[in-house]
C-alpha cells in the first residue's frame, strides 16, 4: 500500500457561502436583481433574545385561570371623535388586494372580526368583500392612491397614512404583470399585465410640515371622526415617531425590517432598515419625551409570531402589535401539504417567497382564479381567529405570571436580555447582571 | 401667455349661502358642506376671506356651486365629488387633489401638484400651474391656460392634461395611459414619454376639453400630443439607464 497524506476536509467560505454563490450565478445568468416577497430572512436580534422574569418574593402573580387580565386597547383617542376599540392588542397589517387574492382578504377580515380586532387595506384600494367582512377596517392612504376615493375614505374606521414599510423604508410598491388581472387593473387604473412599480413618495406632500397639512385635510374630509395613523418603516424611529406626533397623528405604526412585503428587491429587504427590536425603545422614548406616551398609541410590527412576542413588545411600551406574515401562515401560506407543488417551483414549504409571481400553491398571493379557490375564506378566517386567540392567551399567561391584570401593565422591568445586543436595543439588563449597555456611562 | 387674473368684480348672489371665514371656522364650513343632504336646495355657496386657509371645501359630495372669493392654501377642493368650485384667486399646493367628479376652476395661478391623483372631473387653471401638475392623475381632465412646471404628469395613469402655454422639464416621466396636449414648447420629456400623432379622435377629444374649459380663440390643431412609449411597462434590464 502506498501512503497518502491525510486530505484536508473541503472547506466552504463563510463569506462566499452556498446562498451567496447561487445568487452570484443567478445574477450573472439573468442580469436582473432578485425580487421576492416576505421580510428580512437574516438572523437578527429579536424578541427571542428577551426573557420575562416572572413573579418572585417581591412580585405577586395572578391566578392563571381565575383572575382577569385585560387585553383591550383604544386607538386614536388623541383627536378622533370615534376612536377604535379593540378586544386584543394584535391587529392585521396592511396587505393589498392584488398582492393577495380576494378570498385571502376576505379571510383576514373574517378572522379579525371574530377576534375583535382590525384589519387593514393595502396598496390597491378597498374591496367589497374586505369591507363587508371586517367590522373594523383601517384604510391605507398610500403614495400611489390606487383606488383612493371619498366614499371608501368615509366608510373606513381609521385612516393609515403610509410613509414607508419595514421591508423597504424608502421603497414603493411593486406588483408584477402576472398579478395585474382585469379586476386589479381596473382598481388601480392601470393597463392589464404591466409591471406596476408604485411611487415611493406621496405625490402631494413632502416632509413633516406638509404632512401636518395633509392630515388636517383628511380630518376635515372625514369630519374629525376617524383615527389617523402614520405608518413608517424602521428607519429613524425616534425622529419619525416625533415628527408623526408633531404632524398630528393619533397612532404611529413602526414596522421593523422583518415586516413582510409583497415584492421587493432582495438586496433592499435584507440591507435597508432596522430590526423591529431596535425600533421600539427609540419610538417609545420619542413619545415619552413629548409627553405623548399612551396618548398617541404606538403599533409595532415585523416578525411578531406568538404571545411572547406580543407581551415583550407591550412590555417595552408598545400599545398594540400588527401581524402580516404570521396571519398569512395561519390562512395556509407555505403549508407543507403543497410540498410537491413548491418543489415544482424550485422551492420548499417554509421557504416559498416568490409571491410576486402569482403562482402561490396555497392560493393566497395570487390572482389565478383556480389557485385562489384553495382558500376557503370561512375556514381560513376561523384558523386566523384561533391563532389570534392562542397568541392572546399566551400573552395573558405571561402577564399574569408577572402579576399584571392588563397586558399594558407589563413594563421593561419585567424583562432581561440574553445578549448584549438585545440588552442595548431593548434597554433592559443583560440576564444575571444589572448592566444595560449604553446606560449610566457604560 | 394669458396674464394671471387675480381681480374680478365680486357679484354677491343674494340666494347663495355666504360663509365668511373671518367670522366662522374652516371646520364649520366643511361640516356645513358635508351636512348637505342629497337634493338640498342650498345649491349656491360663497366663501369669503379664505386668506390662504388650507382644506377649503374638501370632500364635498353634492352637486352645488361654491365660489371662493380670494386665494386658498393647500388642498382646496380635495376629493371633490360633484361640486363646482371656483377659486377667485390663486390656489396653493394640491388643489383638487384626488378629485372624483365635478369641477374646480382657479382664476389665478396654482402651486405644485394641482390635480394630483385625480380620478375624474375637470380642473381648470386660468393662470399658470407649478411643478408636478397632474402628478399620478387617474382619470381627471386638467386644462391649464398658462404654463406648467417641471415633472408634470409624472406617472400619469389616465385622463387628459391640456396646456395652452409651455411645459417644464421632464414632462410625463414614467407616464402610463394619460394623454398630454401642449400648445407651446416642452423643455424636455421624461422617461418613456414621447410625442405622438394627433389623430382625428384626439382633435375631437381636445376640442371637447377646450370647450368644457371655456377656452375660446384656440384651435385643437395648434397642440401637440404626448404619451407613453410603453417601453417601460414590463421591466427589462436593458432599459435600466432610462430611469
Amino acid at each position: 500500500m502506498t501512503y497518502r497524506n491525510p486530505p484536508t476536509t473541503p472547506r466552504k467560505s463563510a463569506t462566499f457561502d452556498d446562498y451567496t454563490l447561487s445568487e452570484i450565478r443567478r445574477a450573472a445568468a439573468t442580469g436582473i436583481y432578485d425580487i421576492r416577497g416576505a421580510g428580512a430572512k437574516r438572523k437578527l436580534p429579536h424578541f427571542d433574545d428577551l426573557l420575562f422574569l416572572g413573579a418572585s418574593i417581591s412580585r405577586y402573580p395572578l391566578e392563571g385561570y381565575r383572575e382577569r387580565c385585560d387585553t383591550s386597547v383604544v386607538l386614536g383617542s388623541r383627536h378622533a371623535k370615534k376612536p377604535i376599540e379593540l378586544k386584543i392588542p394584535i391587529t392585521i397589517a396592511g396587505m393589498s388586494f392584488g398582492s393577495l387574492s380576494g378570498p385571502a382578504k376576505e379571510a383576514l377580515g373574517r378572522g379579525a372580526t371574530l377576534s375583535g380586532t382590525s384589519t387593514t387595506t393595502g396598496d390597491g384600494g378597498m374591496t367589497e368583500e374586505e369591507r363587508g367582512h371586517s367590522k373594523t377596517l383601517v384604510y391605507q392612504y398610500l403614495p400611489s392612491r390606487y383606488g383612493m376615493n371619498l366614499r371608501d375614505l368615509r366608510r373606513a374606521d381609521a385612516i393609515e397614512v403610509v410613509v414607508g414599510q419595514g421591508a423597504k423604508p424608502g421603497g414603493g410598491g411593486m406588483l408584477l404583470g402576472q398579478k395585474i388581472s382585469d379586476r386589479v387593473a381596473e382598481m388601480r387604473t392601470l393597463p392589464k399585465g404591466i409591471d406596476q412599480r408604485s411611487a415611493s413618495r406621496h405625490p402631494d406632500w413632502t416632509g413633516p410640515d406638509d404632512l401636518e397639512i395633509k392630515i388636517l385635510e383628511l380630518r376635515e374630509i372625514t369630519d374629525w371622526e376617524k383615527p389617523i395613523y402614520v405608518k413608517v418603516g424602521g428607519a429613524r424611529p425616534y425622529y419619525d415617531t416625533a415628527l408623526a406626533v408633531k404632524a398630528g397623528a393619533d397612532v404611529v405604526v413602526v414596522d421593523g425590517m422583518q415586516g413582510g412585503t409583497a415584492a421587493t428587491q432582495e438586496v433592499f429587504i435584507e440591507n435597508v432598515g432596522q430590526p423591529t427590536l431596535a425600533c421600539i425603545r427609540p419610538a417609545v422614548q420619542a413619545l415619552q419625551d413629548l409627553g405623548m406616551h399612551r396618548k398617541v398609541q404606538l403599533i409595532v410590527s415585523g416578525g411578531i409570531r406568538n404571545g411572547a412576542d406580543v407581551a415583550k413588545a407591550l412590555a417595552l411600551g408598545v400599545d398594540a402589535v400588527s401581524i402580516g406574515t404570521a396571519a398569512l401562515v395561519a390562512l395556509g401560506d407555505n403549508d407543507p401539504r403543497w410540498e410537491a407543488e413548491y418543489n415544482e417551483l424550485g422551492t420548499t414549504a417554509g421557504a416559498y417567497d416568490d409571491w410576486h409571481e402569482g403562482r402561490d400553491p396555497a392560493g393566497i398571493t395570487t390572482q389565478d382564479p383556480e389557485l385562489m379557490k384553495r382558500v376557503d375564506p370561512v375556514a381560513a378566517g376561523r384558523r386566523l381567529a384561533n391563532y389570534l386567540k392562542v397568541m392572546t392567551l399566551e400573552a395573558q399567561t405571561i402577564a399574569r405570571a408577572c402579576g399584571k391584570n392588563s397586558l399594558h401593565n407589563l413594563e421593561p422591568e419585567d424583562l432581561v436580555a440574553l445578549t448584549i445586543e438585545a440588552a442595548a436595543m431593548a434597554g433592559v439588563p443583560l440576564a444575571g447582571t444589572n448592566w444595560i449597555p449604553g446606560k449610566n456611562g457604560f | 401667455m394669458p396674464a394671471t387674473k387675480l381681480s374680478e368684480t365680486v357679484v354677491h348672489d343674494q340666494a347663495s349661502r355666504v360663509f365668511d371665514l373671518d367670522q366662522m371656522s374652516l371646520r364649520e364650513l366643511n361640516q356645513a358642506l358635508h351636512n348637505l343632504a342629497a337634493g338640498s336646495n342650498e345649491t349656491a355657496w360663497e366663501v369669503l376671506n379664505p386668506k390662504g386657509n388650507h382644506s377649503v371645501a374638501v370632500g364635498v359630495d353634492q352637486p352645488i356651486t361654491i365660489d371662493v372669493r380670494g386665494s386658498v392654501g393647500y388642498y382646496c377642493g380635495g376629493m371633490n365629488s360633484g361640486s363646482a368650485i371656483t377659486v377667485h384667486g390663486s390656489a396653493g399646493p394640491g388643489v383638487g387633489e384626488n378629485m372624483m367628479s365635478g369641477s374646480i376652476t382657479v382664476k389665478g395661478d396654482a402651486s405644485q401638484y394641482a390635480g394630483a391623483t385625480g380620478k375624474g372631473g375637470l380642473l381648470v387653471i386660468e393662470g399658470n400651474a407649478s411643478s408636478r401638475c397632474g402628478i399620478s392623475m387617474k382619470g381627471i381632465d386638467i386644462v391649464v391656460h398658462g404654463n406648467i412646471g417641471h415633472m408634470s404628469a409624472f406617472m400619469a395613469q389616465s385622463g387628459n392634461l391640456v396646456v395652452l402655454g409651455d411645459a417644464g422639464d421632464a414632462l410625463g416621466d414614467s407616464i402610463y395611459e394619460a394623454r398630454l396636449f401642449v400648445r407651446g414648447k416642452v423643455d424636455s420629456l421624461g422617461a418613456d414619454c414621447i410625442a405622438k400623432e394627433m389623430r382625428p379622435e384626439h382633435l375631437e377629444l381636445l376640442q371637447g376639453l377646450l370647450d368644457r374649459a371655456g377656452v375660446t380663440g384656440v384651435k385643437a390643431a395648434e397642440f401637440k400630443r404626448y404619451g407613453s412609449a410603453r417601453t417601460l411597462y414590463n421591466f427589462n434590464i436593458d432599459n435600466a439607464d432610462a430611469y
